[in-house]
């Protein structure tokens, strides 16, 4: 591992001059941010849905068009996340190298590990669900890895002169990142099987990663405002499995979910699920740092089990 | 399977070395069952060379079998490919997959559903009291890599119409983002609009008055937008030309085309608000004689503030526009105004509501002028449906007393309907 970290330092150094940056836009923050881990000083990125706002809903602003008209590669969440604004936004850009098929334009979720994928007939009726999985995969660490590695096999084909320091920018992240998910592990290992209630179907691979279990959601059905006889059936069963903590995404509104504490005793846990969710979570580790200090801090405070 | 038949022949190899090896310890007991090695040469040969024969027939029909799994998975056979851990799945090869297959290139394809009910008073009878006023079907793909395509078919109580039906090429050398098509007409906000994406029940006056009510400006033709690049502001050109035939232009000949400009000017003030500024040409000839013409001109202006944290519960938007009209006629030059300015504010998550000033002028007839107001308040369940109430009061320039009806409407989608634009 430190053979690795000086290897990388050596190329690092011996790396040319940045030439012409690649200009690089995101849908996300949290894209951003891995794009900048790898890319270094040979990306510039720009971003356009921020950490703290509903990513399923984002205003298709013609300042946005702006950003992509110049833009070498486009980083997308995909799973049909951004389905209610990125495509137009695209489609306005004029710039044939980020539209979808082309050569910068990056799905990153193709080599990430999706939950939730629907089998069978699904229907409007169970909400705003999403047919081909849950679009909220890169909080689970892993995935973030992988979406690491696959930018940085775009940033090298697209710049092959900097492969190698790509994938030496890449293998310093992959190090820390996995030094950081032992640190995760130690925090959260004794709290493997905690029952947790979220808002939104937002943690699927978070819980799935960190050994949660989710028994429950505020909202009745994915993209469905919170209704009271959901409510009142939620908090019959948080009461009976003595579930402790309700996590709420930030851009929610917390009457609800303040009620249901109220009656249940659970702690309503605001955790952002994306870097710049908080001034603090500058960059995709200090994203786990923070909601895991967030969450362990509820736990114990709670003396939930 | 190829591992087996490799562990079948090593399994024979062995074996063959095992008899040829000269004794050692460990082989001792096998070596005590086999016949002493001084009398059996004959046999010991005859059997290496049964099993040799054995091992190559083995070899040439696991090769043989090999190649046809090969040429089944679609790979050329490799001389010493790894076994898969399990045996592949038989490709389903049943006589609907191809046709499932193409189906993936169908369109997204959707129904928009606008029934609108109306009460009230109102001269020359206004909207039916219940009505299915218009079913929307849209079917939007991408053709090549160089375009996608639109379709958008109104049915209506009485007809079917191409509402639109264009491609878009966007990404040509140059920055033009081009469409080719029945469109409708860039010209000012409300015009481009589908009613569906109306925040009202029913379009403005002035849009009734001055610029062809509900169908509108919406010709055949061809239309070019281009970025104008500056380092302030987001500013959009467009230029249209069509044939001349709509509710405000009709060509008398081939060469009298119809032409529309528009100048977008887009500009955040912060993260939260921004502002959408616009103006507006169209001229084209009007049919009442041969050469009379019309030209429109607008202005409109839009202000937004969303709040990024609390995006889906609240918003506010205040929009106004005007247009002139010159209606060209054998003998005059009619000159009219209208304009409509309207606020909208979202309280709740699902919960909007609306107030809109129209006044306006007729083209034909400048010296009736129309006023009204409306509150309208409208209740989203999901992104696909939405209730709407607008109660309007409006004063026809030939009746003395205002009209007072209560308009209401249903809107519901089903299907992949693309996002509209900004």
């Amino acid at each position: 591992m430190r053979l690795l970290g000086i290897a990388a330092l050596a190329v690092l150094a011996a790396a040319p001059p940045a030439g012409a940056a690649v200009n690089v836009v995101t849908s996300t923050e949290d894209l951003a941010d891995l794009v900048r881990q790898v890319g270094g000083d040979r990306v510039k990125v720009e971003t356009i849905a921020r950490g703290y706002q509903d990513p399923h809903f984002v205003e298709a602003k013609p300042s946005f068009i702006l950003k992509l008209a110049k833009a070498d590669l486009l980083v997308a969440v995909g799973r049909e996340l951004e389905i209610g604004w990125l495509p137009p936004l695209v489609q306005q850009s004029r710039n044939a190298k980020i539209q979808p098929g082309a050569e910068g334009y990056l799905d990153a979720s193709l080599t990430a590990k999706i939950l939730e994928i629907p089998t069978g007939q699904i229907t409007r009726a169970m909400g705003d669900v999403h047919p081909l999985g849950n679009p909220h995969y890169w909080l689970d660490p892993g995935n973030g890895r992988r979406i690491a590695k696959a930018i940085a096999d775009k940033l090298s084909r697209m710049v092959p002169t900097d492969a190698a320091y790509f994938a030496a920018r890449y293998a310093d992240f992959d190090r820390r990142l996995g030094e950081a998910e032992k640190r995760w592990d130690a925090m959260m290992a004794p709290y493997r099987g905690l029952k947790v209630v979220t808002y939104h179907r937002s943690w699927a691979n978070f819980v799935d990663r960190f050994g949660l279990d989710v028994i429950g959601y505020v909202e009745p059905r994915p993209g469905i405002p919170p209704s009271p006889s959901h409510t009142i059936t939620l908090m019959a069963e948080m009461r009976r499995q003595n579930v402790k903590i309700l996590l709420v995404e930030p851009y929610f509104d917390l009457k609800t979910p303040q009620s249901i504490g109220r009656e249940t005793g659970a702690r309503v846990v605001v955790m952002p699920p994306s870097v710049g969710g908080e001034k603090e979570i500058t960059d995709y580790v200090s994203l786990f740092d923070y909601d895991l200090d967030l969450l362990v801090d509820a736990i114990k405070e709670t003396g939930a089990r | 399977m190829c591992r087996w038949s490799r562990s079948v022949a090593a399994c024979v190899l062995a074996g063959g070395g095992l008899v040829a090896a000269p004794p050692v310890p460990v082989a001792a007991e096998v070596m005590q069952a086999a016949p002493p090695p001084s009398a059996a040469t004959d046999d010991l040969s005859r059997l290496k060379r049964d099993l040799e024969a054995l091992r190559q027939e083995y070899a040439g029909r696991i090769g043989a079998i090999e190649s046809r799994i090969a040429a089944l998975e679609g790979r050329p056979p490799e001389a010493a490919a790894p076994a898969p851990e399990a045996p592949a799945p038989a490709p389903a090869l049943s006589p609907g997959a191809a046709a499932a297959g193409s189906k993936v290139f169908n369109p997204d394809i959707a129904a928009i559903g606008n029934f609108v009910g109306a009460a009230g008073q109102s001269p020359g009878g206004g909207e039916p009291s219940l009505n299915m006023q218009e079913a929307e079907l849209s079917f939007q793909a991408v053709v090549d890599p160089y375009a996608r395509a639109d379709f958008f078919v109104t049915l209506g109580p009485d007809e079917v119409a191409l509402e639109e039906g264009f491609i878009t090429f966007p990404t040509l050398p140059g920055g033009f983002l081009t469409k080719v098509g029945k469109m409708r007409d860039a010209f000012g906000k409300v015009n481009a609009q589908h009613p569906h994406t109306l925040p009202w029940v029913d379009r403005p006056l002035v849009a009734t008055n001055l610029t062809g009510g509900e169908d509108g400006l919406a010709d055949a033709g061809i239309s070019v937008a281009r970025l104008i690049p500056n380092p302030w502001l987001f500013l959009e050109a467009t230029g249209q030309v069509y044939q001349g035939n709509s509710e405000i232009f009709k060509a008398p000949t081939r060469s009298d085309l119809a032409y529309v400009g528009h100048l977008r000017a887009y500009q955040d003030l912060g993260e939260s608000t921004n502002i959408d500024l616009g103006g507006s040409v169209a001229y084209g000839h009007n049919g009442v004689t041969d050469d009379t013409t019309t030209r429109l001109l607008g202005v409109d202006g839009t202000l937004r503030w969303k709040p990024l944290r609390r995006s889906i519960y609240t918003h506010f938007l205040a929009r106004g526009e005007v247009t002139w009209s010159r209606w060209g006629e054998a003998d005059a030059t009619q000159s009219a105004v209208g304009g409509y300015g309207y606020l909208e504010y979202q309280f709740a998550r699902r919960w909007t509501a609306g107030l809109r000033y129209d006044n306006s002028q007729r083209a034909d007839a400048p010296w009736l002028r129309d006023t009204g107001g409306s509150f309208i308040l409208t209740f989203k369940p999901s992104e696909f449906s939405l209730v709407r109430a607008q109660y309007r009061r409006t004063s026809f320039a030939e009746n003395e007393s205002p009209a007072n009806e209560l308009l209401f409407q249903f809107l519901f989608a089903i299907g992949a309907h693309s996002a509209h634009p900004f």
